[in-house]
């Protein structure tokens, strides 16, 4: 469905008027340029002209080739500001949609544990997408709506656009994020409001119900920048199956074997270098002692028991 | 020593050989020798690497390569171009064998520090080139090693980094260098507006060496002690911030494209004149957009930034900034045409291969233009678009600058010279191929198509076919170049001491110059590009 040069969100028809106007002036002048190069070239050759004259200065030349670009090189900025100050003024009716960021794949947060892989969203309703990385810089970029921001850790960044054209549009990793980079793609598809709903309504709840608020501790925590959900290795251990687990850990005295258990997480939120998992860096991880409250402790163990009994 | 043995005039090639004569020589002509050949051996295999990268984006998916080699081969073509080739580049060789002579001085002021320069260059080369065989696994940052990622991917990005802080030290002191033999060793009677406009750019370029790349030290500095010892500057999960990383990235590697940009714009204002025996046009403008240039690209950095989440505010500051420091570089294009205008025009490769840099560096500068706004910029950036932009930039601006810089001087340095259809016909082959190679970049970055992506959506296919089959004939160019000037260097037929009628005082004195470059003095009475006698045959 897809074509080349679709504007695909309210914003692309004022990128798309800088586009025209800066690469109309620039083909203007590099014709212009080459034009006057090749004649000088032919009229001026050793062959023709044999008294090259020795002018070196031209006041009103020099003034005017100076004040008539400085003119252009302005108007291009105001196109670029005009196309581009919409960018960052969000109605505030715009829906909003959760971006995780991770290597290498985008997920969609709609809320109440409604996630999805692909970018579903409604025809001409304006959307505000907040962007969070769970591990490394990356970008999310959309070409046929106009819009990309970097997805950085640690940082709450934005984008928003309204679709104003239905159908299947990519949507690219533009931030280089290491090997499968150029796989982290995903799709933005625009659907009628009613169709909207009806998918929204339809989508599987990923967690069970409601977000577990251990979990919710979890990420306002920011744990799972360093400790992945999915079984892969960031910084720290997966917390993957991470109740009951066995593993073993260095301390000052030696190695010893654990069992991740109500006491051990406890004491790793707590006193997060005194026992590390073999094979991980100590001196990563702070001390959680003065920000997450004991009853908060318990939520999130609680919560990792949650993942061993649903598996 | 042999002159007994021959007629050759003793000069600084001959006046005494033997291997270790050259990896001793202060001479800046030989230092600058050094330099060449070991750019050149480095740019020949960074551009090996770019071909085998283009083999591999011929079609979609894996072509020759794992999509690990493609990430570790893009990141080294990155550090040897920037790091060893272009920024170094005009400034170390001609800068070094031409700046004395221009000036009228015997050396640069401090020989011995040059000659410490070139070795502390050439030790932060082989560790970069260390960097990518240590461990059996080359680092995959890119050249911008932007953190967090940098700061968890293979060790060897440590190697990397105090490569690019060691040669970051060769490039201060050879400024350092350049700018006391400008202030201390011009020639009597060479007031400021009477040197030539080539030691000029080369002055702008110096200040923006030992004033900017000190802040890229102290970051790849920063980035080794969080990855060694755990301090977080950058890195979030130890409480770091990895914008400020781009920040003080930016603040040295956007200067340093005009630090690779400023001595091309040297090199060609030196041969517009002399090919057309005409003064230059508008010298005092030249110079004060040189040095307007150094000074208006510190503060444009942030345009590297607009998609990183920096504010509003900062976003449209940058970008007004940068269409301003466009206008300088504007006048300069105006300035090389009405310098050739009215004059007698004699179109030998030097002037081919300068014309050529001022069509590639129009486009380079308009689509830069497309990128400094900010609408557009949103489109562009990290795309294939970015690519093709810096490549004519610095590909067709600082290299074809190159090209025109070696084949105008070559009879200068080896008193010899090239065969001139073999070198316009290399350039056929360079010329078309360059633009085959990177503007269909630019319509495929237009549409969508992101930068340093191993596999891409088949509908890209079409301009990367057009791109790989341009990088063959780009290299067919660069063959025949190479192969022109190494085989006359040593067999060429002997080139007068001013085969180009040219007036400044490289000119004046015999080819190959002299050990230390003039028997007298000379004494400097007038601006540099006067023709009382313009050479029309």
């Amino acid at each position: 469905m897809e074509t080349l040069f679709n504007q695909g969100s309210n914003l692309a028809g004022a990128v798309d008027r800088a586009f025209i106007f800066i690469f109309a002036i620039s083909f203007l002048f590099t014709i212009g340029i080459t034009v006057l190069m090749i004649y000088i070239l032919i009229h001026f050759s050793r062959k023709k002209n044999k008294h090259p004259m020795q002018f070196s200065h031209n006041t009103k030349l020099e003034v005017a080739w100076t004040i008539i670009p400085l003119i252009i090189v302005l108007v291009m900025f105001y196109y670029g500001w005009a196309g581009f100050a919409p960018m960052r003024k969000v109605p505030a009716d715009a829906m909003q949609i959760k971006v995780i960021g991770r290597m290498w794949a985008w997920e969609f947060d709609y809320g109440n544990g409604k996630t999805s892989k692909e970018l579903v969203v409604p025809f001409n309703k304006n959307v505000k997408l907040n962007l969070y990385s769970a591990d490394v810089n990356h970008s999310l970029f959309i070409p046929a709506f106009r819009v990309k921001e970097d997805v950085i850790p640690g940082y709450n960044n934005y984008l928003w656009f309204r679709p104003i054209m239905k159908g299947n549009f990519d949507i690219y990793c533009s931030e280089y994020c290491g090997l499968n980079h150029s796989g982290m793609l995903a799709k933005a598809i625009v659907v009628d409001s009613l169709d909207f709903k009806k998918w929204l309504a339809d989508l599987k709840v990923t967690g069970n119900g409601p977000e577990h608020p251990g979990l919710a501790l979890i990420k306002a925590n920011a744990c799972t920048t360093c400790h992945s959900m999915d079984g892969s290795r960031i910084i720290g251990p997966s917390f993957k199956g991470l109740f009951g687990r066995k593993s073993t850990v260095v301390t000052d005295t030696g190695e010893k074997e654990i069992v991740a258990n109500e006491e051990y997480i406890k004491r790793s939120i707590l006193e997060p270098n005194a026992e590390i998992v073999k094979g991980y860096m100590k001196g990563l991880m702070q001390s959680y002692k003065d920000k997450i409250s004991a009853e908060d402790l318990d939520k999130i163990v609680d919560y990792f028991k949650t993942t061993v009994e649903t598996k | 020593m042999t002159h007994s043995t021959t007629a050759e005039p003793l000069n600084y090639l001959n006046h005494k050989t033997g291997l270790w004569s050259w990896l001793s020589s202060t001479d800046h002509k030989r230092i600058g020798l050094l330099y060449l050949y070991s750019i050149t051996i480095f740019f020949c295999a960074a551009a090996v690497l770019g071909l085998l990268m283009r083999i591999e984006k011929i079609a979609p998916g894996q072509t020759i390569m794992s999509a690990q080699t493609y990430n570790g081969m893009f990141t080294i073509h990155g550090i040897i171009m920037v790091f060893i080739v272009v920024i170094p580049g005009l400034a170390a060789v001609f800068g070094n064998i031409m700046l004395p002579i221009m000036i009228g001085a015997k050396d640069v002021a401090f020989p011995k520090l040059n000659l410490f320069s070139w070795y502390v260059y050439i030790s932060g080369a082989f560790l970069g080139l260390y960097s990518q065989f240590a461990n059996g696994h080359s680092p995959d940052t890119g050249w911008t090693f932007y953190v967090p990622y940098s700061a968890e991917a293979s060790s060897n990005v440590v190697i990397a980094l105090t490569a690019a802080f060691v040669l970051g030290f060769a490039s201060i002191l050879t400024g350092l260098n350049f700018i006391v033999t400008i202030h201390r060793m011009r020639a009597p009677g060479m007031t400021w507006f009477r040197m030539p406009l080539f030691p000029w750019s080369l002055y702008a370029t110096a200040w923006i060496q030992i004033l900017a790349t000190p802040i890229i030290g102290i970051t790849l500095l920063m980035v080794i002690a969080e990855r060694t010892f755990h301090i977080g500057f950058f890195d979030p999960a130890l409480g770091g911030d990895p914008v400020l990383y781009q920040h003080l990235f930016w603040i040295y590697s956007h200067p340093a494209v005009y630090v690779m940009i400023l001595p091309a714009m040297g090199v060609v204002t030196e041969i517009f004149p002399t090919f057309s025996q005409k003064p230059v046009f508008g010298y005092v403008p030249i110079v004060f957009s040189s040095m307007a240039i150094a000074l208006v690209g510190y503060f444009v950095w942030g345009h590297h930034m607009f998609t990183s989440g920096i504010s509003y505010e900062s976003r449209w500051f940058f970008s007004f900034l940068t269409f301003l420091v466009a206008i300088p570089s504007a006048i300069k294009v105006f300035n090389w045409l009405s310098t050739m205008y009215g004059g007698s025009v004699d179109l030998k490769p030097p002037l081919l291969f300068a014309i050529s840099f001022i069509f590639l560096f129009t486009i380079g500068g308009f689509t830069g233009l497309t990128l400094g706004s900010l609408a557009t910029n949103i489109q562009l950036h990290n795309t294939d678009f970015v690519v093709a932009h810096f490549h004519y930039i610095i590909f067709g601006g600082m290299g074809f600058a190159f090209f025109a810089g070696i084949h105008y001087w070559f009879p200068k340095i080896y008193g010899r010279m090239y065969n001139f259809r073999w070198a316009n016909i290399s350039w056929g082959f360079l010329f078309a191929g360059f633009n085959l190679l990177y503007f269909p970049l630019f319509v495929i970055g237009i549409q969508g198509m992101p930068r340093r992506y191993f596999d891409y959506d088949p509908k890209f296919q079409t301009g990367e076919v057009i791109s790989t089959i341009g990088a063959f004939i780009l290299f067919i160019g660069l063959i025949g170049m190479i192969s022109n000037l190494v085989y006359h260097s040593k067999r060429g037929a002997i080139a007068p001491a001013n085969p180009w009628h040219g007036v400044t005082l490289e000119w004046q004195i015999p080819s190959p110059p002299p050990h230390e470059n003039f028997d007298e003095v000379p004494v400097i009475t007038r601006e540099p590009y006067v023709f009382d006698h313009p050479h029309t045959n």
